[in-house]
């Protein structure tokens, strides 16, 4: 099972930034989220899944927003702002170019 | 817009801090609470459900901080929680805190005073443009026993200076000069001193009048008409700043002068006691205007750019040497010197002020010192404290971050009152410290508070990080098992403290040293015998203007009647008249040869300094005579060719021979005259810090009138001597109505006078080394008990074991008294470098002085017993009983 600290320097911002680039989602979905789209690979911590939140949020790159869950309780909703979308296109980008210099040097030797 | 986003959402966090730690722990436990639905719904009991909730988890606290560590605003928050922390430790030992405060705010008080002063007089540049190019030029005279000499210029050399060398872009002169200002209406007559300077002089200095114009050349000549310029508080104080009075008359000597400009309100150079200026040349008489040999000038020269001060002076001195060959029967020097102009107006208080400033710093690194020895100790006291929290994850850099808050909130709340402390003592020192140069200039400005807060955190650096970085340093282990333990294990922080502890003796001592000097020259100064009665004395200067008293008769009949009318008031015991009061200062020499000797062959000539008296001078004064005898009454009413000298002119000029009888050849100026000694008197001191000079007197009522500008009634009094002064004043205005009198003084305020900065001085350093003494004393205390306090069981196993109590006392004592020994070796040390340094304002005293070194070290030795006493006896009644329960 994989830690928080096994993830790639950085992913962490991309995976949360992709997973709520659809639709806005508290902190407990967004891990859940993760969880199932890796197959249970990435299990984000509480630990650094929260002061990850919260730095995007200072950024100004996800705004939060207390809505209503299905079950009618309060929680805190993240959502992409326009410079948060820009920011995810960049980290994008970079991950394509790094994984695909990683799969060079994997495949290549 | 991104940026004001962020500034946005910092605000938010800024101002709802609260709110936003509720709705995160809100977030945090909406989280918790669906693993725990989850893990219900996949059939865990409840209480299993979330016991594997927190499990998964983790620490939710931690979680919490790790969230908000991300926040804006965090490292306020943080420091805010350290800030509350370190009051909370230090109210709880309300009694280290106030000491410590105290101690930092006497420290940095002194310090940012003496930095304010000192900053003003003697950093900042002069109010001139470009003053840096100013320098002050000299004749330089070689002296066999002082070495250079810096004599002040001849008008003749100055001229030729000015027309033949190239090196400065102008050079100017100016010199003192005094007048009789009379009311141009019907008021009072005052004494104003003025000073003369050439035309050029306000160019040169770069000073714009504010009213009106500076001197034409045309002006700066001999035969010129009469013209003046006036002071800003001349201006304002006597004319009301009417701007009409430009091309006004106004009177001075009783001669007209035309006011021709006003000074700027902050030229108060070179002092403020100048109230008027008048041009150079017309201060002279066409004679001395003329002479080579007659030094009365001061010499400000603008260096041209580029030019070095050196280069532009040796060419001066160069023509200096053609002018001392070109004048060999004058008194001119070979070659000229110059001083940078800022050194020149700051020349006497440089050193005290240098001295004082050494004193505070030593002060404050004592104070310091004393701080971080009573933070060691507390931080050792904590040190399971420190440990246990280090052990449950505290890092060594929040541990250290905490303890340097607490030396930092010492510091500031010092530093603060220091502040508030050292406004009042600067206006206290500037108003007592007369003849402080550019005292007007003293400001508490940003620089100063720059300065303050700069001492804050470098205090806060030195008292907080040697505690700090040693009581985190150790494992944590090692320090749990350490303080189970109390019987030694903290040898090395107990060496660090007795560092510290020599260190601070080592500078108490340098202070002491200091100190005891600096106050024995002042009890010196204070005792040192004038040579003549000082009791009951009172002096009255007065002028007579030269335009209605023209004629020896004149003169000679005013002083008789003067003096007639003076001895007859009540309480007047006796009166006589001199040039210049014994104490009341130095007014030049006049140079002289011995008939039949050949001429000296150095540049320094023989040369005395004269006085003018009537003949009743030594006996009303008490100087004695030690061989032929004094005027006779006939002898003042012509110019009978008759000298009296001193004893030291007698030894100097007539070595075992009888000088009695000799004559010497004196030049008045061009003439030069025969005078025959008929007597030698006592030596008396015409400055209370200077040695004696050789002295020439002459009859003042036999029509010298070159020797005659002001004169100085002396009167020896029944009564208090200050209640004569009005009666006196009486009987001269019943004479002239137009005369003013000046400094009504006795001789012990004329004493006072000369003494009073060096007396500020050594009190003040004396205050500083006292407060000093007792600082160290604290420390010793402080060090000493918290020693005998972490070695109690062990004393205690040595009493149980038989150790005699007067062994623990013995061993406790030695204890403390070695540091105190190699402090006070090493500090005698610096304390002889530190007594040569300040050697040019001792008087009397050898840096080396015995009696001081031991007056000093006894203090500092009583100290330290007293200190290390206390202690030592608590530890040698402990209970081995008791001391082994505490275990």
């Amino acid at each position: 099972m994989g830690k928080p600290s096994d993830l790639v320097q950085g992913t962490l911002d991309l995976l949360i930034l992709k997973t709520i680039s659809l639709e806005p989602k508290h902190g407990w979905a967004i891990a859940k989220r993760i969880q199932q789209i890796s197959n249970e690979v990435l299990q984000v911590q509480q630990g650094s899944l929260y002061p990850a939140l919260h730095r995007l949020e200072q950024q100004g790159w996800i705004k939060a927003k207390w809505s209503e869950t299905e079950t009618g309780r309060q929680a805190k909703f993240y959502s992409l702002t326009a410079a948060g979308r820009a920011q995810l296109e960049r980290e994008l980008e970079s991950w394509s170019r790094l994984s695909t210099a990683i799969n060079l040097v994997v495949e290549g030797v | 817009m991104r940026w004001l986003e962020r500034v946005r959402i910092a605000l938010r966090m800024l101002f709802h801090r609260q709110a936003e730690a509720a709705r995160l722990q809100d977030e945090l436990q909406f989280h918790l609470e669906q693993q725990i639905n989850e893990n219900a719904a996949r059939g865990l009991t409840p209480d299993e459900a979330r016991r594997a909730a927190i499990r998964s988890f983790g620490n939710p606290g931690l979680v919490r901080e790790q969230a908000r560590s991300t926040w804006n605003w965090n490292w306020l928050e943080t420091l805010l929680r350290d800030v509350r922390y370190g009051m909370r430790t230090l109210m709880r030992s309300p009694g280290f805190t106030l000491v410590s405060v105290l101690v930092l705010m006497l420290g940095i008080g002194a310090t940012t005073s003496l930095f304010t002063i000192v900053r003003a007089v003697l950093l900042k540049p002069l109010p001139f443009p470009d003053s840096d190019k100013l320098v002050m030029v000299y004749e330089h005279f070689r002296d066999p026993s002082s070495g250079t000499y810096f004599n002040v210029v001849s008008a003749a050399d100055f001229v030729d200076w000015r027309r033949q060398t190239h090196g400065f872009e102008d050079m100017a002169a100016w010199r003192r000069y005094g007048f009789n200002l009379t009311g141009v209406h019907a008021e009072l007559p005052e004494v104003v001193e003025a000073a003369g300077g050439s035309y050029n002089l306000f160019s040169v200095l770069g000073v714009r009048p504010v009213l009106g114009r500076t001197f034409t050349a045309d002006e700066d000549r001999l035969e010129a008409g009469h013209v003046v310029m006036l002071t800003w508080s001349l201006f304002q104080r006597r004319f009301a700043g009417d701007p009409s009075i430009l091309g006004k008359q106004i009177h001075l000597d009783s001669n007209s002068y035309t006011v021709v400009g006003v000074l700027p309100s902050w030229f108060t150079y070179p002092n403020a006691r100048i109230q008027v200026w008048v041009p150079y040349a017309q201060t002279f008489p066409a004679d001395l205007y003329a002479m080579h040999g007659s030094h009365q000038s001061r010499v400000v020269a603008r260096l041209r750019p580029g030019v070095s001060a050196d280069a532009a002076t040796k060419e001066v001195s160069a023509l200096q040497y053609q002018l001392h060959l070109a004048h060999a029967s004058e008194p001119v020097a070979e070659d000229a010197l110059y001083r940078p102009m800022i050194d020149d107006v700051v020349l006497d208080v440089k050193t005290p002020l240098l001295v004082l400033l050494s004193a505070v710093g030593c002060m404050l690194l004592i104070a310091c010192l004393n701080v971080s020895n009573l933070l060691v100790a507390r931080a050792a006291s904590r040190r399971k404290e420190v440990a246990v929290r280090g052990a449950l994850g505290g890092s060594r850099l929040a541990l250290i971050r905490e303890q340097m808050t607490e030396s930092l909130l010492i510091c500031a709340a010092g530093g603060s009152l220091g502040l508030l402390l050292s406004i009042l003592a600067t206006r206290w020192l500037a108003s007592h410290w007369r003849n402080l140069p550019r005292s007007e200039s003293i400001q508490l400005d940003g620089s100063v508070l720059a300065f303050t807060t700069g001492l804050i955190v470098l205090t806060a650096l030195l008292a907080g990080l040697v505690p700090a970085i040693s009581s985190t340093g150790k494992g944590v282990l090692g320090a749990l098992q350490e303080s189970s333990r109390s019987i030694g294990g903290s040898a090395s922080r107990a060496w660090l403290r007795k560092t510290m502890l020599t260190a601070e003796i080592a500078l108490t001592v340098i202070l002491l040293v200091s100190a005891g000097l600096l106050f024995k020259s002042f009890l010196h100064l204070r005792t040192a015998d004038l040579g003549c009665v000082t009791e009951n004395v009172l002096t009255v200067k007065y002028g007579l203007p030269e335009k209605q008293y023209d004629t020896p008769e004149k003169v000679i009949a005013f002083h008789e009647a003067l003096l007639d009318r003076v001895r007859r008031i009540p309480g007047v015991r006796a009166a006589a008249l001199v040039s210049t009061p014994p104490g009341g200062g130095y007014e030049g020499d006049s140079v002289f040869t011995i008939p039949g000797r050949p001429a000296p062959t150095s540049t320094i000539e023989d040369d005395a300094t004269t006085r003018t008296i009537d003949p009743s001078y030594f006996s009303v004064m008490q100087i004695p005579l030690i061989h032929g005898r004094f005027f006779t009454d006939h002898e003042r009413l012509a110019n009978y060719h008759y000298t009296i000298v001193n004893k030291t002119f007698a030894d100097q000029y007539f070595p075992g021979e009888d000088p009695i009888g000799k004559r010497v050849n004196i030049a008045w100026y061009t003439n030069k005259e025969d005078f025959e000694i008929v007597g030698v008197v006592g030596d008396t001191l015409y400055d209370v810090a200077k040695p004696v000079k050789a002295t020439m007197y002459f009859p003042i009522l036999a029509g010298i009138p070159e020797l005659t500008g002001s004169t100085t009634i002396m009167v020896r009094a029944a009564v208090d001597p200050l209640a004569l002064s009005i009666p006196i004043q009486q009987q001269l205005a019943a004479l002239d109505s137009t005369i003013p009198v000046y400094d009504v003084l006795t001789m012990q305020q004329i004493l006072g006078l000369t003494t009073a900065s060096q007396n500020l001085s050594a009190t003040l350093v004396l205050a500083f080394a006292a407060l000093s003494l007792l600082l160290a004393g604290v420390g010793l205390y402080g060090v000493l008990s918290y020693l005998v306090t972490q070695r109690v069981a062990e004393i205690g196993i040595r009493i149980a074991l038989g150790a005699q109590r007067s062994e623990v006392l013995r061993i406790v004592l030695l204890d403390g008294l070695r540091p105190v020994a190699l402090g006070l070796a090493i500090g005698l040390a610096g304390g002889a470098t530190a007594g040569n340094l300040i050697r040019s304002i001792l008087y009397g005293t050898s840096p080396f002085d015995p009696m001081v070194l031991v007056a000093m070290v006894g203090c500092l030795m009583l100290t330290a017993i007293v200190a290390c006493a206390v202690p030592a006896v608590r530890a040698s009644r402990i209970e081995p009983m008791v001391a082994l329960r505490s275990e």
